[in-house]
């Protein structure tokens, strides 16, 4: 593996990583609602 | 200098896909017809849902259809390759491997469902389960490459979100939704032939039966003109039945009459170039606009009969 296909990797491993944190943090905020919503009885 | 794989976008044993393409493969500009048909759906119901339940069941119909497409170029990874319109698809492309496309296909499916449970009830959770099993085994797996009728049956995947919609609100499906379903499984077979008539080529060269393929352009143009006249009759069905008002009836009647004026238009052509297909590609334009605008008219008039 040349330094430059190390390079690539890596920057690809980071922008996933990064898409998979937002997405979970978002989920993290859609179910605290979800969960806020059903024991308000609001559904 | 040779290109080496990740050079030219081939996939690598060691290179992860790239977060873009798992948003490719759930074909996001597909989705908005499906998002559309579903909230619509979900606004025409009588009863009320928290917005924030009703982001949620939009979310999960998007989710999955996002899974349903993915699934279906896992399954087509090979057929998708042959035809320039879908060679650059992720999976032709070589740019991600096929199982993690199953996998991420098969995690949002589950997901999608199991949260629509949780936020809304199984009723709607279950529709949505059906919908995705019946696009990916009914017309991906087997319906789509055995029959020229494929999309006929298998447009009733397509036709589900606005009954998914309808029982995140209620928990039940009535006679609206199904006259809705209707509407889109019969608004499917002009809408897509018409898309394969001009694209002929593509499906011809992936060896997959579309009706122009098998049985010409001239039966295609007279089974267009044919579901056409159906669908008529599904469009106005709910104002016949007394389920919506006025706002519906005019849209309905408006917009179907000009549908069947380029359908006809469309069925009394021979023209067998692509690039001479202008009525075909307005018919196939239009037919998303008269979706958009029946669905909206269906909510306008909710509101105001209620």
């Amino acid at each position: 593996m040349t330094p430059e296909e190390d390079r690539q990797i890596r920057a690809r491993q980071k922008s996933r990583a990064l898409v998979t944190g937002v997405l979970l943090a978002a989920l993290v905020v859609l179910f605290y609602a979800i969960t806020i919503v059903k024991i308000g009885g609001g559904n | 200098m040779a290109s080496s794989p990740i050079m030219s976008g081939a996939i690598s044993p060691t290179l992860p896909a790239h977060w873009r393409d798992f948003v490719a493969l759930t074909k996001p500009r597909v989705m908005t017809l499906v998002v559309f048909t579903g909230l619509c759906g979900l606004l025409a119901a009588p009863g009320h849902i928290h917005p924030v339940l009703a982001f949620t069941a939009i979310l999960c119909i998007a989710l999955g259809a996002g899974a349903a497409a993915t699934l279906n170029q896992w399954y087509e990874k090979d057929i998708d390759g042959l035809m320039k319109r879908t060679a650059n698809r992720p999976l032709p492309a070589g740019r991600m491997d096929p199982q993690s496309a199953l996998h991420f296909g098969v995690g949002l499916s589950v997901f999608s469902v199991l949260l629509m449970g949780i936020a809304t009830n199984w009723l709607a959770a279950g529709v949505l389960a059906v919908s995705i099993l019946f696009y990916v085994f009914i017309y991906t797996i087997w319906l789509k490459p055995r029959t020229a009728q494929n999309i006929v049956i298998g447009g009733a995947a397509g036709a589900f979100p606005p009954v998914i919609g309808w029982a995140a609100v209620t928990g039940d499906i009535s006679a609206l939704p199904v006259a809705l379903f209707m509407l889109i499984f019969f608004w499917t077979p002009p809408h897509f032939w018409a898309l394969a008539l001009f694209v002929k080529t593509d499906y011809a060269a992936a060896g997959i039966p579309m009706l122009p393929v098998v049985s010409g352009e001239v039966a295609t143009r007279r089974q267009i003109w044919f579901y056409t006249a159906i669908m008529a009759a599904a469009a106005m069905a709910p104002v016949l039945l007394g389920l919506t008002g006025p706002v519906y009836g005019t849209t309905a009647l408006l917009g179907t009459a000009l549908f069947a004026f380029f359908a006809f238009q469309v069925f009394r052509r021979r023209e067998s170039d692509p690039s001479l297909m202008g009525p075909e590609r307005r018919l196939f334009k239009y037919s998303i606009l008269y979706l958009f605008l029946l669905f909206g008219a269906v909510v306008v008039d909710r509101w105001l009969m209620a």
